[in-house]
């Protein structure tokens, strides 16, 4: 059994906030979820799956399901860190394809940067098994990237210059977004010449911290066939989790050479035949790696194919995130999964910038990694169709 | 946060022999009797072949830098790293008593003993 084209993205919406003071995180994902129903067409009373991941306050599924006044007959809470949407995604076209559900929606939202509400969990009943072994050397998201970066350009050769082309691509991309929080466009120099964050990482290479929110609205065939809008066909989706396996460590790859492969084959098309692709950009290391997992270029050739403007549409090969990302645009909730697939969607339906509207893009991916690349991570590949 | 003494909730008593030889200087590694293989952190089930037919063993003391970051904004700035064990694991760990800027994969370290938060924990020094 396979979900390939048993479900349609018909609705998505992006937070307009990149500062959310005096906005709680519940009213965020309230807002996204208002957002994404009405640029589908539909109405709260139409959705019957609800899916959100750690950023929701209280109980999570629970709290959010009577915040939204939702009445559902299937929830799904998957937590991957900020691939969770990705795997929702796809989730619910399983949902949808089973018949647990016909209207499914999927709503993030947070506020690191204004930091007032930390984002809701459950109490904290137990440390997770690994911190006694590992919080007392301080790993932190910075540097468990930056030792990936590290490893790569040890095994590999890449350069500071060829992970500072992925910036330079997403700040090309970021100039005609009016809500990016970072518009300037950067040159190579301008990031290799940045702090040293966390060696061989500079400020440059880093995300952006930022409030805001997404939503998504995940629909059955017959749905998609009564709405007024593009339709949005899911292909293939695969998900995959990758960890220090009691010792093995391989910083050189990550659960993305899975999740992407699962994707293409339920998807059944090439990777040459991908028009426009969204790539969880945390960090430049991030995008370097997924390029190679996914399988648009061979192991440890991504410095490489990043350089040059590879990734800048009108420019390169396989344009990437055309709303300048997680490096130059947001990253709500410090969770860019969600944003990825808004922007997928946008390019397939012809609505992205028409200064990065890739042209006749008809097969998007979106892929996320979410949790911590130099430790456990979560991948997850989605492939969508414009039909 | 990591001696179990001081954290009833999460007291883990199948820890204390590593804890117990932490503050002994010496690091253990779980070993598993039934597939051979050596791994870490330390679990009661062997992560590989599920068997609990596992047992400490007492690593040489020797590394080899797989990968490092220096986080520089911290104050000051410290050193994190994944270190390769003759043994077989790589484990994450820091490396401490040196020259932040020749911090080199490949690099050769021993095992050290710092305490934090209250608890001695294995770290790594150049050798």
């Amino acid at each position: 059994m396979s979900i390939k084209g048993k479900a349609y993205i018909a609705g998505v919406y992006e937070h307009p906030t990149r500062k959310a003071e005096g906005i709680p995180i519940a009213q965020l994902h309230a807002e996204v979820a208002k957002g994404a129903l009405e640029d589908a067409g539909l109405s709260l009373r139409d959705v019957d799956g609800y899916f959100c991941a750690g950023d929701a306050p209280g109980l999570g599924g629970l709290s959010m399901v009577e915040y939204l006044g939702l009445q559902v007959g299937h929830i799904d809470t998957t937590e991957t860190g900020g691939s969770s949407y990705l795997v929702h995604v796809s989730h619910a076209a399983q949902a949808i394809a089973m018949g647990k559900c016909k209207v499914a929606l999927i709503t993030l939202a947070g506020k690191p940067r204004t930091g007032g509400a930390q984002p809701g969990r459950a109490p904290l009943s137990a440390q997770p098994p690994d911190a006694p072994f590992e919080a007392p050397f301080k790993p932190s998201v910075l540097n468990l990237y930056a030792m990936c970066a590290r490893r790569h350009m040890h095994e590999f050769g890449t350069t500071p210059e060829q992970l500072a082309w992925i910036k330079v691509a997403a700040s090309q991309h970021a100039q005609h977004n009016p809500r990016a929080m970072l518009r300037e466009v950067v040159t190579v120099e301008d990031v290799v010449n940045s702090p040293i964050v966390a060696d061989p990482l500079h400020r440059l290479d880093c995300c952006v911290i930022s409030d805001g929110g997404g939503a998504l609205v995940v629909v059955a065939p017959e749905i998609a066939e009564k709405l007024n809008r593009p339709k949005v066909r899911i292909l293939g989706a695969g998900e995959a989790i990758k960890h220090p396996r009691g010792g093995e460590v391989d910083l050189t790859y990550s659960a993305g050479v899975w999740s992407a492969a699962r994707a293409f084959e339920e998807a059944g098309i090439r990777r040459e035949d991908i028009k426009y692709a969204s790539l969880y950009d945390s960090f430049t290391i991030t995008v370097l790696m997924q390029i190679e997992d996914i399988g648009f270029c061979g192991k440890g050739a991504g410095g490489r194919f990043v350089a040059d403007g590879n990734l800048i549409s009108g420019v390169g090969k396989l344009p990437f995130n055309t709303d300048g990302g997680g490096l130059c645009n947001n990253h709500p909730g410090n969770r860019g999964g969600m944003t990825k697939v808004i922007e997928a969607v946008r390019q397939l339906r012809g609505e992205a910038h028409p200064a990065v509207q890739v042209r006749n893009c008809d097969l998007a991916l979106a892929h996320g990694t979410g949790g911590l690349l130099g430790t456990r991570h979560g991948s997850a590949t989605l492939i969508m169709e414009r039909t | 946060m990591a001696d179990p003494k001081n954290d009833a909730f999460n007291a883990d008593t199948a820890l204390e022999p590593y804890w117990t030889a932490a503050r002994e200087g010496k690091l253990l590694l779980k070993h598993c009797r039934a597939c051979g293989k050596t791994h870490y952190y330390p679990r009661p089930i062997c992560p590989f072949c599920m068997s609990a037919d596992t047992e400490w063993r007492t690593a040489s003391g020797t590394g080899i830098i797989y990968s490092w970051s220096v986080e520089r904004r911290a104050t000051p700035p410290f050193a994190i790293a994944y270190v390769t064990l003759p043994e077989g694991p790589t484990m994450l760990s820091a490396i401490v008593d040196c020259d932040l800027d020749a911090i080199a994969v490949g690099q050769k370290v021993a095992l050290a003993f710092e305490t934090r938060d209250g608890q001695p924990v294995p770290v790594f020094r150049p050798r």
